[in-house]
C-alpha cells in the first residue's frame, strides 16, 4: 500500500502538470531495460534456488541464491550509475516534481532490494548449519524471502513502464 | 543437538516429488521467457511514441501482464487458499481507491474532463 500511495501521488502529479516531461527524454531507458531483465533474472534464480533446496541439492541452491545476491547488487549498481549521470547533470530530487518522485519511487525501491540482499546473504551465510539441521526450515526461509523477492520484482515492473517510457 | 531430516512429499501444500519440482522448474523458466519477451514489447510499444492514454493503457496493460505471471506462478498465487485471495482483494480495492482518488481528481462519473483542469492535449507535446 506504501507503492500504491506513492504511485497515487505520481498520478495526481502527473496529470496535475501540463509540463510534465516524459521519461524517456531524460531517463536511460537502456540501462532501465537491463535493470529490468535483472530483476526478473533473480526471480528466476530465486525460484530454482528453492526448488533445488527441496530436491536436497544444497550447492545448486545456494549457487541460485549467490546468483539471485548477485542480480540484485547489479541492479543497485547500475541505479547508481542512474543516479551518478543525473547528479553530475545537476539533477536531483528537489530540481522539479518529476525528479522529486522518480528518486522517491526508485529509491525507496532500492532500500527494498537491498533489504532482500541482506537477508540473502544471512541466509547464504548460514546455510550449511541451517541446512543440515533443519533442512525444512531453511528451505521455507528461503521461499518466504523469495515472495518478498518477487514483490520487489513486481513493483519494479511497474516503476519501468511508468517512470522511464511513458 | 541435531535433528533428523524428513523428506515431506506434501508440505505446505507444495508437491515436493522430484517429479514435480522438475515440473515446477520447466515453468518457471518458461515464464522468464515470457518475462523477458514481454519486457522487449513494452520497449517497443514505448518506441512508437503513441498518444496519451494509448501509450499509457498499452504499458499498463503488459505491465499488468507481467505482474500476473510473477504473482500468480512465482508467488504462488494460483494455487493459494481462500483466505489469501480474501486478503489480496481487499488490497486490491484499497489500491483501487487510491488510484480512483487523483481519477476523480481530473474526471466526472461519465468520463468528461473536468472544467478546472488542464486539457490533455497540452501535455501531448512534452
Amino acid at each position: 500500500m506504501l507503492f500504491g500511495a506513492l504511485f497515487s501521488s505520481l498520478v495526481l502529479l502527473r496529470t496535475s502538470d501540463p509540463n510534465w516531461p516524459q521519461g524517456w527524454t531524460i531517463l536511460s531507458v537502456p540501462l532501465a531495460t537491463l535493470n529490468t531483465f535483472i530483476l526478473i533474472s533473480s526471480s528466476v534464480t530465486v525460484v530454482l534456488a528453492w526448488a533445488y533446496l527441496r530436491l536436497g541439492d544444497l550447492k545448486k541452491g545456494k549457487l541460485f541464491l549467490w546468483l539471485t545476491l548477485l542480480c540484485g547488487l547489479g541492479f543497485m549498481i547500475i541505479k547508481a550509475i542512474e543516479y551518478g549521470t543525473k547528479f553530475s547533470h545537476g539533477q536531483f530530487p528537489g530540481t522539479n516534481n518529476f525528479f522529486g518522485t522518480y528518486y522517491l519511487l526508485t529509491g525507496l525501491h532500492g532500500l527494498h532490494v537491498v533489504g532482500g540482499m541482506v537477508v540473502f546473504a544471512y541466509l547464504l551465510m548460514t546455510a550449511n548449519k541451517w541446512y543440515a539441521t533443519k533442512r525444512d526450515q531453511f528451505t521455507n526461509r528461503v521461499e518466504t524471502t523469495g515472495l518478498y523477492w518477487h514483490f520487489v520484482d513486481l513493483v519494479w515492473i511497474f516503476l519501468f513502464p511508468v517512470l522511464y517510457l511513458l | 543437538m541435531t535433528e533428523d531430516v524428513v523428506h515431506e512429499p506434501q508440505h505446505h501444500g507444495h508437491d515436493n516429488s522430484p517429479e514435480a519440482i522438475r515440473k515446477e522448474v520447466r515453468k518457471y523458466l518458461a515464464v522468464f521467457a515470457a518475462l523477458a519477451a514481454l519486457t522487449i514489447i513494452t520497449v517497443m510499444i514505448a518506441r512508437l511514441h503513441l498518444p496519451g492514454w494509448q501509450a499509457v493503457s498499452l504499458a499498463l496493460l503488459v505491465a499488468s501482464i507481467k505482474g500476473g505471471l510473477v504473482a500468480a506462478v512465482f508467488m504462488h498465487l494460483i494455487s493459494e487458499k481462500k483466505l489469501i485471495y480474501a486478503v489480496l482483494a481487499l488490497t486490491v480495492f484499497f489500491f483501487g481507491v487510491l488510484m480512483w482518488g487523483p481519477w476523480h481528481h481530473r474526471y466526472d462519473a461519465i468520463g468528461q474532463r473536468n472544467i478546472s483542469a488542464p486539457p490533455p492535449e497540452q501535455m501531448e507535446g512534452h
